[in-house]
């Protein structure tokens, strides 16, 4: 069937050297010495460690538990003894430490009980929900949790179910050698999304480098009786872009700030498809992924490693020359050098290079923008390279975001036809962090004022409630003294008053006691007089006077002796 | 008679015009000063009161009227003096402190006596707690002002600077490395 195909503008075509690694098929690696699982493989939350130090684990056990709704879960590669769950060396550009489970493998490699799952009678949600606790990912490279794009979108409908198997980054083989060898197993995990996303057709992209792949999947489609449509695509970087693959295959265009499920297309890695299949048939979560160890080495091939193998351990099965330098994971053209040689493999890790200055010549340093408009032509996403690095150059990153740098996708297109060398996507990389990071701040500052100002608002409403129960309870007590006031008026003028203590005489018992308990406190109050009030001469005592009639003036002797009789009567409580 | 009518059409003009402006003013009267909301805005909304002034929003408000000077706040750093210097078009001055990393408070919970007074301190309610209880502090929300460091009786209460970690990491601003034409290979190399 012929499929009428369209372009993305730009990309470039780098060497593809990918012939080296296709001659052997996957390889199982060996079991590593130790295995360094980091927690967080996935975009979103970290998963919670529930494991610890010294426990047994078996293969394919859970490690880590899913945090929140966009987060996979992490298990155990293999059996053995958990050593230690602890800060390690990440396989990160920054060379920073995170939280990870370090396993000493026994040697048996013993699963856990595997059940397949019960697919054919099972909800939607709990296929979504079942594939999350296998801890599958997208396996292209940004390792998004599957689960998380197997929704449709409610208010439009899902018409293309795209699976990426371009794989367009120069010297990785591992979705080629996994589609040759395996296609029957990722067709069938296709099958698997086209059920929960329902759409109108299905397309599997392949860069037209790879024919045995493309044939592979037809033959598997066929088999099947699907009716999938394998498409060779033309080979371009960075056609494996899910954007630009989008592009190709449907010709729309995903406009900045929406999502291709808003255009009712959706894409899948194949070797996401395949995890996703031997989860499910097979109770298998993701432990391990095929990497392709290529570059400066003596057998490039693919290798079956499991997550958290050393990538030294992975490296050095296919024999590295003696001027290897470094490890490259990922591509050429988006990899980074890895700032540790045995940091582990992870689910995002499609590719170990031996890195070598024969193979990648150290940069010329960088010369001034010329202003040749090359990067422009480049850009597979239309934007504007050079404008972006003037901004981000003078760190003018409200300029950046005009020029809708967040619409970059950082493939290097840019930097690779840059004539003078300028390294743009390292300057679109430091300006996109530097805006997340004012967006955190501003973010905290913003909490942290509502929180300031609603603070002060209970304190001045706390404020107001207290004033407001006290002047209720004066008014009380006022009522109060009024209403015995006008009684003791009725009790002198009528004869009712010796009925109503007759009636009380507890009551009567009660303010008797209070009445004694005065009587001693005043007895008490005169025996502790102050001494030197002995010993005045006319002018204190006449002070004195004045300042005794003041106070009886404002009533507060009165209130002097209530509080002296209520001290009295506490005491005799406690002495009881 | 010329004269006059001239004079009564310039009057009733200004009448009119003048009507018309004090509508304005009313209906479209600015609600507080929308300078102090901007300077406000600059401010890292610590609450620290380093400044001297109890919180951002006083703060802010000084300084739109003029009386202080846009270099008293530590939490916000040179970087902060240089956007108020941007925005009121004053002239950039060394901060009037020592700049600290952003930091977050940490209660030893042995030495915890449950006494609530770092509570009551907490300008942003980031400390969780009751009387007899431990308390402890919502890391999320501390904006590290030392607050509640003096009321605490027995001293359990440390600063800790908030590291770099993967979540947190930026890139480098790139640098063009010079070096000696015989120097050693560089450590960092591009891939491609």
């Amino acid at each position: 069937m012929l499929h009428q195909l369209f372009t993305f503008k730009g990309g470039v075509k780098p060497p593809t050297n990918k012939t080296q690694s296709v001659t052997l098929p996957i390889a199982a690696a060996p079991l590593p010495s130790r295995l360094i699982v980091p927690l967080h493989q996935s975009i979103g939350g970290t998963p919670r460690p529930v494991v610890q130090a010294g426990d047994k684990v078996r293969k394919g056990q859970l490690i880590g538990e899913a945090d929140g709704w966009i987060s996979a879960a992490v298990h155990a590669p293999t059996s053995g003894t958990v050593r230690a769950v602890a800060m390690q060396p990440q396989p990160h550009p920054s060379g920073l430490d995170a939280l990870s489970v370090v396993i000493e493998p026994d040697g048996r490699d013993e699963w856990i009980d595997r059940q397949p799952f019960d697919y054919a009678n099972a909800t939607p949600d709990d296929t979504r929900r079942y594939l999350q606790q296998s801890g599958v990912v997208g396996l292209g490279g940004a390792v998004f949790p599957t689960h998380g794009k197997l929704t449709a979108s409610r208010s439009v409908a899902m018409d293309e179910l795209i699976i990426n198997g371009a794989e367009c980054e120069p010297y990785i083989t591992c979705d080629d050698l996994l589609m040759r060898e395996r296609a029957a197993d990722i067709v069938r995990g296709i099958g698997i999304f086209r059920d929960l996303l329902q759409p109108k057709r299905v397309l599997i992209g392949i860069e037209d480098n790879k024919p045995e792949a493309a044939a592979a999947i037809r033959a598997a489609v066929a088999e099947l009786g699907e009716n999938f449509e394998v498409v060779s695509v033309p080979t371009r970087y960075p056609a494996g872009g899910a954007k630009q693959l989008i592009r190709v295959l449907t010709g729309k265009e995903v406009p900045a700030a929406k999502r291709s499920t808003d255009l009712g297309v959706q894409c899948f890695n194949v070797a996401t498809a395949y995890t996703a299949w031997r989860a499910i048939a097979y109770g298998e979560p993701v432990v391990s992924r095929i990497v392709t160890v290529t570059g400066n080495v003596h057998a490039p091939r693919n290798y079956e490693a499991l997550i958290g193998t050393p990538m030294n351990e992975l490296l050095a099965l296919a024999q590295p020359h003696p001027d290897t330098d470094g490890t490259v994971m990922g591509g050429p053209m988006m990899g980074f050098l890895v700032p540790t040689p045995d940091v582990p493999v992870v689910k995002a890790t499609n590719c170990l290079i031996a890195h070598a200055d024969r193979l990648f010549p150290p940069k010329a340093p960088e010369m001034p923008c010329i202003r040749c408009g090359a990067c422009a032509d480049a850009c597979p996403h239309e934007l504007q390279p050079f404008e972006l690095y003037w901004h981000a150059r003078a760190k003018n990153f409200g300029k950046t975001q005009q020029y809708h740098i967040f619409d970059c996708i950082e493939c290097g297109c840019c930097s690779f036809v840059c004539p003078s060398r300028i390294p743009l996507v390292q300057y679109f990389r430091f300006a996109k962090s530097e805006i997340w990071a004012r967006e955190r701040e501003k973010n905290a500052a913003d909490e942290a004022k509502t929180r300031f100002e609603f603070k002060q608002f209970r304190e001045e409403r706390e404020k107001a409630e207290k004033a407001e129960k006290l002047a209720k309870a004066a008014a009380a007590q006022a009522a109060k003294k009024a209403a015995e006031a006008a009684a003791a008026a009725a009790a002198d003028s009528s004869p009712a008053a010796p009925v109503e203590a007759a009636v009380d005489p507890t009551q009567a018992a009660k303010k008797a006691a209070i009445e004694a308990a005065m009587a001693r406190a005043k007895a008490q109050r005169e025996a502790a007089q102050p001494k030197n009030t002995d010993t005045l001469n006319p002018q204190q005592a006449e002070e004195l006077a004045a300042i005794e009639a003041r106070r009886q003036a404002a009533g507060l002797t009165d209130a002097a002796a209530g509080a002296a009789a209520v001290d009295t009567t506490r005491e005799a409580k406690t002495e009881e | 008679m010329d004269i006059l009518l001239a004079i009564a059409i310039m009057a009733l003009g200004a009448v009119v015009l003048g009507a018309a402006l004090g509508y304005a003013s009313i209906k479209f009267k600015v609600e507080g000063d929308p300078l102090v909301d901007k300077i406000d805005a600059i401010l890292p909304q610590t609450q620290c009161g380093q400044c001297g002034f109890p919180g951002c929003k006083p703060y802010a408000e000084a300084i739109a009227k003029g009386e202080v000077d846009i270099n008293l706040c530590p939490p916000g750093g040179m970087e902060g003096v240089q956007r108020l210097a941007d925005l009121l078009g004053r002239e950039v001055k060394p901060l009037d402190a020592e700049e600290k990393p952003k930091q977050i408070a940490i209660i030893d919970e042995n030495t915890c006596i449950g006494c609530t007074l770092c509570i009551q301190a907490c300008p942003v309610d980031a400390i969780v707690g009751a009387a007899k209880q431990m308390h402890t502090i919502i890391a999320g929300q501390c904006t590290g002002c030392e607050l509640c460091l003096p009321p605490c009786p027995v001293e359990c209460i440390r600063m800790e600077a908030i590291g770099e970690n993967i979540d947190n990491w930026k890139w480098k601003y790139p640098v063009v490395e010079i070096k000696a034409a015989d120097a050693a290979r560089p450590a960092i190399k591009e891939a491609a």
